[in-house]
């Protein structure tokens, strides 16, 4: 079994939703990076997703093209994330790490010099920004005999048809966009993004995450109730951007922001069940 | 194939050539690079615009407006001076300069406002280099009663002070991208960003022939009647057409008038900017020296470093200055059908000086890299020939630039 799904199976035997942290690797350097890393583990985190960086990021907002921007002008390569990764998986082997991305960085290296050495380093996942399912057909089966999984959008104007093609290509989770906008933006509509996870889950059996624009605990947690894991991104790249020299206050401020959502996403568990 | 949905739009049957195919790639390149949330408004407007395309209300509007508020069909003028300076082949120039706003551009724009207010679109967005798009696309906004906000980098306002001016005269709104390198490629993922976040009423007019599936295509079907006008016109004038020269930054104004030829023989020479030179680093010039990659939702020929990340590029001229080029010109390249070339600032600014004392037509700086090309081209070829160069725009938007160069403050 995939260390993915191994983790949500035993969220779910306690009762608990999968909490995913992003941050972009490499920013504000890649040894920091490592720190942070542990330091979401230990804030409550059960999926790190990395980003790569990328120079165009279209689907991402301000905050994470600035945290691109920053990884970049250190020139943050593929294969220093790849290094990340192996020295974290040194003292983690439990917590799954997903590679989030652009297609081009990849290209670059090539799909299967790429995926060699995402899965050698300890890799569990690739979600591919823009990479739609229609295109995706050569790299799928390449992650596949790598044993990495494939990681999928949803969009909330994804229509059903098209949520059955896609959880064919896809393995590990969905990651369900909970809004129409980028990374970090502030329009979320609940109840719209409730109804629209109820229809994804009565037709795929995949956990099914939400992200995009999940900033605080309530509404993480009114989410969590037709969702299996949250993503939070932005509000943790924020806490880094905000303070890039000090170690301590990166981590302190991530511990702020994470625990109380992991407080949140874990309370009335006992009367639940 | 779906060729024959084709005829109305591109006269043209292309019986050896039918790119793109059903899924948007041109051979390797092309395709839809985007996230998943703009699958459904461009499965929505391919499928809006084949059923349009052979629609004889919408190619009646299409037409109407190409002739009465463009101006078409634009003159082919034949450039005797310059033609009897240079010694070689007849030089002519199709006179995209004097469409109304002064370039190319308004074909697209008037084309794909039509399609959004069919669509019950009321918002049109735009990203814009040079500000000629930009300008093309907030005339047609106001022509069409929609809202427009066009999206520009930093550097390209402050280069670009004029059409900046323009825009705002017709009611757009212009808003200054400070993200990346300031420049077109940050303009273009602005507008993305706007567009995935205001899809319900929002229509994004690409200005060029790139971006995912169907952008490319739809752009050089409109522009396509630079082309079939051409073939129409030297018939007239019972010429052959040895040669066709074009500037390619995105490459709509090469497209446009490559397109109809593709299975001619005629000989067609796109032109890059070569900036400072093609072995100082400091170009645009992805088809003379980028890799494949994916950018802005095609893959195509791109300016990258080692690690895939896309590099700042330098040109004298804006609307070419752009680390990617269309899909279609990838494969034109690889197939060998079109020759893709290079001028640098120096040759393009002394073309542009050229062609405003010989012939009285001050041309625009991307379409003076095409002229630089000719130039050369002509002297090589037999008295005899044929060349039709697409002068793409006017230059009065660089006069800022030029004289500067020239240090020279007007």
């Amino acid at each position: 079994m995939s260390r993915i799904s191994e983790k949500f199976l035993d969220l779910k035997q306690c009762n608990k939703t999968c909490l995913i942290s992003y941050v972009t690797a490499g920013d504000p350097s890649i040894s920091l990076s490592l720190d942070i890393m542990h330091a979401l583990v230990e804030s409550g985190t059960d999926i790190i997703e990395l980003g790569v960086p990328f120079s165009d990021p279209m689907a991402d907002g301000p905050t994470i093209q600035r945290a691109c921007e920053r990884a970049l002008k250190q020139k943050v390569s593929c294969f220093d994330i790849f290094e990340l990764v192996k020295t974290f998986r040194k003292k983690n082997k439990t917590t799954p790490v997903v590679l989030m991305g652009y297609l081009n960085p990849i290209e670059r290296i090539g799909y299967e010099k790429f995926s060699k050495l995402a899965s050698d380093s300890g890799v569990d996942a690739v979600l591919v920004v823009d990479l739609p399912h229609e295109e995706a057909e050569d790299i799928v089966n390449i992650f596949k005999k790598d044993n990495l999984e494939s990681i999928f959008l949803i969009a909330p104007n994804t229509q059903v048809e098209r949520i059955n093609k896609i959880s064919k290509f896809a393995s590990g989770f969905l990651y369900y966009i909970s809004l129409k906008g980028v990374t970090g933006a502030s329009t979320l509509n609940i109840q719209e993004t409730e109804a629209q996870l109820k229809k994804i889950k009565d037709n795929v059996n995949l956990p099914l995450a939400v992200g995009f624009g999940i900033k605080d605990a309530d509404t993480a947690k009114t989410l969590s109730k037709s969702a299996d894991a949250i993503v939070i991104g932005s509000a943790i790249v924020k806490i880094i951007e905000n303070d890039q020299e000090s170690k301590t206050n990166i981590n302190n401020g991530i511990i702020d922001l994470m625990k109380p959502i992991r407080l949140k996403l874990d309370s009335n568990i006992s009367t639940e069940t | 194939m779906k060729t024959t949905s084709k005829q109305n739009l591109n006269d043209f049957n292309q019986l050896r050539y039918g790119y793109p195919d059903e899924n948007g790639h041109y051979g390797v390149f092309g395709g839809t690079f985007v996230a998943e949330t703009l699958i459904q408004p461009l499965t929505d407007l391919k499928n809006t615009y084949y059923n349009l395309k052979n629609d004889s209300d919408f190619l009646g509007e299409l037409y109407s407006e190409f002739e009465n508020y463009v101006g078409r069909p634009t003159p082919l003028y034949f450039a005797k001076r310059l033609t009897d300076k240079l010694n070689g082949a007849n030089i002519f120039l199709k006179r995209e300069d004097l469409c109304h706003t002064g370039a190319h551009k308004i074909n697209n724009t008037i084309g794909q406002a039509i399609l959004a207010k069919k669509m019950g679109k009321t918002r049109i967005i735009a990203e814009t280099g040079a500000g000629q798009h930009g300008v093309a696309s907030a005339t047609v906004a106001a022509r069409l009663g929609m809202q427009c906000v066009v999206y520009m980098g930093e550097q390209d306002i402050y280069r670009q002070s004029q059409n900046v001016y323009r825009m705002k005269l017709l009611g757009a709104e212009v808003v200054p991208v400070t993200s990346g390198s300031r420049t077109l490629k940050d303009a273009l993922n602005e507008a993305l960003r706007d567009w995935v976040t205001n899809v319900d009423n929002t229509f994004y007019i690409i200005g060029t022939v790139a971006g995912p599936s169907p952008y490319p295509e739809l752009v050089r079907d409109f522009q396509a009647i630079i082309g079939r006008e051409v073939i129409a016109q030297m018939q007239d004038l019972d010429k052959k057409v040895d040669a066709l020269v074009a500037c390619v930054g995105g490459g709509s104004n090469a497209i446009g008038l490559f397109y109809p030829f593709i299975n001619s023989d005629s000989k067609m020479y796109g032109i890059e900017a070569a900036g400072n030179g093609l072995e100082t680093g400091k170009h645009s010039a992805p088809l003379n020296k980028g890799k494949i990659g994916v950018l802005h939702g095609n893959r195509t020929y791109l300016l990258e470093d080692e690690n895939g990340q896309i590099i700042e590029t330098h040109s004298i001229s804006a609307g070419l200055d752009y680390p990617g080029v269309g899909p279609e010109h990838a494969l034109l390249k690889d197939l060998g059908l079109v020759e893709y070339k290079s001028a640098t600032d120096k040759e393009a600014i002394d073309a542009f000086h050229e062609m405003s004392k010989v012939e009285g037509i001050i041309p625009a700086l991307e379409t003076s890299h095409a002229i630089a090309y000719t130039m050369k081209l002509a002297k090589k070829m037999k008295k005899n020939q044929n060349i039709v160069i697409n002068l793409s725009g006017r230059g009065d938007k660089d006069l800022n630039t030029v004289a500067k160069l020239e240090g020279i403050k007007i």
